[in-house]
């Protein structure tokens, strides 16, 4: 008897050990491999409100939302971040959060899908095709141009059934060109693939790959981001004052980043705090150098070298979450036959 | 010395890690994802791209292990039997590639033959591109494995059967083939079981239209959000290899050949003639193979920022720590590779005594167990973690998933190269011993201890760069704290800009020269005689 209740006994204490730990003030952030926040923040963070962050990363957004998913009700951290407008109805769906809305937003959040304040919006981005401006004086101006004579075998894209901006930018076109009517989106693919575009794997196969400004290919346009001119110029090397690429303002799709609090987290209160952290002005003014994204308080300023090199697109395409999510399946089995086959 | 009991003992570590960190959650992702909806199994088996897929997965992977057997066996052979000025830098350099970080290889091969690449031509999303980089990769495991029984056959059997009038073709054969097919075998499974998996190099590489089954897994995974036809997939993975590695354990049993091994140093003998074109050719393939592509990384470095020189280095001390913390990166690589080794330590090499002692017929089947993780996919491993670990300990975040996951994959390779030193201690030594009145214990300390620690030490330092050069398994994991290095280079390169670009590339190179050093350091470590991998 004493046997068996000894190395009970211990783990009982370990256990206990363990839940202990999780009733002090830590907060676990779920989050993509490209979140990236400077530590002095979080230093502030943790200074002003006695909560420790600690930072979960696990693949990609779809990976990790995936294994929020797995999770949902007893959750792996507290918080996840990262959640875009591909992949919110599917977590919704999942009912992955609780409900917070944080009083830090109250003037800016309702302007974007909240799921009925499940999510809180953090950031933006916009996939947006960029071009080589030394090549290119003449660059098209809409997607239609696109398939114009002028531009074949010019453009690259990422693999929409691979890549995040690749996808992005199929919704756009989806956005743009429908699916009834004369002209739909297969038709559009179809122009494209007649006029010579060429699919890579992922972002970076085109931009340090085809990409003729940055990379090694010689195609002049390719799908990245509307912040990636700026970029360009934040980490040029030799330093240069003015991008070589620049941003072609139709066709842009925006993703919406989200963060929310996970259902069945011990650590409600500082998981609430970390969010409205995260929509402070000081975070979200550290979001456009950190991870090439726009800020959703619109307190926040974006630097010289964003106002200098980009602009936010003034009418980016968008598709509600509940649509992609029905949807999504099939337009790249549809993409993938009009397009590879 | 090693009773039932004692074997039983000296595997446990083994299947404890084994079972509560491989099979369980593997068994617990597969079950939650069919459960979801079981409906879809002869759904998902049926239909055409699952079929293309498997089949794509398989002839690649025969391919990739044909061509790699082609360049290897040759360069093998020369590595083993000749002794020719910079051998020993000659196989630090065929060794590089192959704890190399798939990302940095399937990079390398874009800067080489893709878009606008270095070599004029562009092979993107043509299977050349990946049965090169699946050479490239694998190299290092023939003229490793072949290469060191190869090394100790006796010439003297050869030589006998030519002086009797065989054609060298024929003393290959009927001789030499006979003996290395064990060793053959094994390089084969291993290089069959790291292709049939690949994910990174025909992520990149083969898209548009080219996917591997673990490449469809990351897709229904990360994309599709299918997490049904995710888990049938990876079923059908590690049914397959299960199977395969059945057959080959079985194989192994069989073709057997006990026979007297001499020590390396017996058996080399510098190239004459027409054997100094052979052995030049068969080194310098091998060695272009390895060079041209860690050769673009170096170029990529020196050509930063325009013109040459080292810009790049400069670039990998200019990274913004707030996006990727560098010298963070390099410290957890460091820490995740040093708790591998100790784990491998405790783990591995007991192991590696229950499957050395012949006298149990369940040490092959162990060893043949342990190289299922190698052939198993790192996407679905993760979503196990997840699933499987939350009880009776909450361990679904912790930080010792990911070096936990490197001695899973480090284990085959350990036990590989320390088996054949173990058995090489004569039971006559120890008898003898003995019989000189030493007990048990004192055995251990004066003649196993002291004649294993070299082996032990060349094990850790594999399993370090093993570790050290993982992408794929830690990606998918989810994990508290910072990145690795190869997960910092995934990132950089993820981002725009000319200096993260360098930066990339600089840490890449790093990365060779750190992994370099390492295996420089196994050479010197290697027991003159004896060693497998």
């Amino acid at each position: 008897m004493r046997r068996i209740s000894l190395p009970l006994m211990a783990l009982t204490l370990l256990i206990a050990a363990c839940a202990g730990e999780s009733e002090s003030a830590t907060v676990r952030l779920l989050t993509h491999d490209f979140f990236a926040v400077p530590d002095e923040l979080l230093a502030e963070f943790t200074a002003d409100t006695g909560i420790e962050v600690e930072i979960i990363r696990g693949g990609d957004a779809g990976i990790v939302v995936n294994q929020a998913i797995l999770a949902a009700g007893n959750p792996v951290a507290d918080v996840l971040f990262g959640v875009d407008t591909t992949l919110l109805s599917r977590a919704i769906d999942a009912d992955l959060f609780e409900p917070y809305r944080s009083g830090a937003g109250a003037r800016f959040i309702d302007q974007y899908d909240t799921a009925e304040g499940l999510v809180t919006p953090i950031d933006f981005g916009d996939v947006c095709l960029n071009y080589d401006t030394a090549l290119l004086p003449n660059p098209p101006t809409s997607l239609e141009d696109l398939t114009a004579a002028q531009y074949r075998g010019m453009l690259v894209v990422p693999d929409p059934t691979i890549s995040s901006p690749g996808l992005a930018f199929l919704l756009a076109t989806i956005d743009r060109f429908g699916e009834d009517g004369p002209y739909t989106w297969r038709d559009y693919w179809a122009d494209l693939r007649a006029n010579d575009v060429q699919i890579v794997a992922d972002w970076g196969a085109a931009y340090y790959g085809s990409f003729s400004a940055t990379g090694t290919g010689s195609r002049p346009i390719v799908v990245s981001y509307a912040s990636s001119p700026p970029a360009e110029v934040l980490f040029s090397d030799p330093p240069i004052d003015e991008a070589t690429t620049a941003v072609i303002e139709d066709g842009c799709f925006r993703q919406v980043e989200y963060a929310g609090v996970l259902r069945g987290t011990p650590n409600r209160e500082p998981a609430r705090r970390l969010i409205d952290f995260m929509l402070g002005v000081e975070f979200q003014e550290s979001v456009p150098t950190s991870m090439f994204v726009f800020p959703v308080n619109p307190a926040a300023t974006l630097p010289d070298v964003f106002l200098d090199n980009t602009s936010v697109p003034s009418d980016p395409a968008s598709l509600a979450p509940q649509v992609i999510e029905r949807n999504r399946e099939r337009w790249l089995t549809e993409w993938i036959d009009t397009v590879l086959r | 010395m090693t009773t039932r009991r004692a074997s039983m003992l000296l595997a446990l570590p083994a299947a404890v890690l084994g079972i509560a960190f491989f099979a369980w959650p593997m068994a617990s992702i597969i079950a939650t994802g069919i459960g979801a909806d079981p409906g879809r199994v002869v759904d998902i088996l049926g239909r055409g791209t699952t079929l293309s897929t498997v089949w794509f997965t398989l002839w690649q992977a025969a391919a990739s292990t044909a061509l790699t057997l082609l360049v290897g066996i040759p360069a093998a052979y020369a590595f083993a039997r000749f002794r020719f000025p910079g051998r020993r830098l000659a196989r630090i350099v065929v060794t590089i590639p192959f704890v190399l970080p798939t990302v940095v290889v399937a990079i390398a091969f874009l800067a080489l033959m893709g878009p606008g690449g270095a070599l004029g031509f562009d092979l993107a999303g043509t299977v050349w591109a990946i049965l090169g980089a699946h050479v490239f990769f694998n190299l290092a495991v023939v003229i490793r494995t072949v290469g060191s029984l190869w090394s100790h056959l006796d010439p003297r059997l050869e030589e006998a059967a030519a002086s009797l009038g065989a054609t060298p073709w024929t003393v290959f054969r009927t001789i030499t083939l006979p003996l290395l097919r064990p060793a053959i075998a094994a390089a084969a499974a291993i290089v069959f079981l790291f292709s049939f998996t690949s994910f990174g190099v025909v992520l990149l590489l083969g898209a548009p239209r080219l996917a591997t089954i673990e490449v469809e897994i990351y897709r229904s995974a990360a994309l599709v959000f299918d997490l049904p036809a995710a888990a049938i997939l990876a079923l059908i993975q590690v049914v397959g290899v299960t199977a395969g590695l059945l057959v080959y354990a079985r194989y192994q049993e069989r073709s057997g050949i006990g026979q007297h091994l001499l020590p390396a140093a017996a058996t080399a003998r510098r190239p004459v003639g027409r054997q100094r074109w052979l052995v030049g050719a068969a080194v310098g393939t091998a060695l272009t193979i390895a060079l041209v592509p860690i050769g673009m990384i170096m170029w990529r470095v020196l050509t930063a920022g325009g013109g040459l020189g080292l810009g790049s280095l400069r670039a990998l001390g200019a990274v913004d720590p707030s996006v990727v913390d560098v010298p963070a990166a390099i410290g957890n690589s460091l820490r995740f590779a040093a708790v591998a080794c100790a784990l491998t330590v405790m783990v591995a090499l007991p192991a590696a005594v229950v499957i050395a002692s012949r006298r149990s017929p369940m040490g092959r089947w162990i060893d043949t167990l342990l190289m299922l993780p190698i052939g198993s996919s790192a996407v679905t491993l993760g979503f196990g973690f997840v699933v499987g670990l939350d009880a009776p300990v909450d361990l679904r975040a912790w930080w010792g998933l990911v070096p936990i996951a490197h001695t899973l994959i480090a284990m085959p390779f350990v036990v590989r190269s320390t088996v054949p030193v173990i058995r090489s201690i004569g039971p006559r030594v120890r008898e003898a011993a003995a019989v000189l009145g030493a007990g048990p214990g004192r055995v251990w300390r004066t003649i196993d201890f002291p004649m294993l620690t070299p082996a032990a030490a060349g094990a850790t330092a594999l399993a370090f760069v093993i570790s050290l050069g993982e992408f794929g398994a830690t990606l998918f994991v989810a994990r508290p704290g910072g990145k690795t290095m190869t997960l910092a280079i995934f990132g950089l390169f993820g981002r725009p800009g000319a200096t993260n670009l360098s930066a990339a590339f600089a840490l890449s190179l790093l990365l060779v020269v750190i992994t370099g050093a390492v295996v420089a350091l196994l050479e010197r470590m290697r027991v003159p005689g004896v060693g497998n991998f």
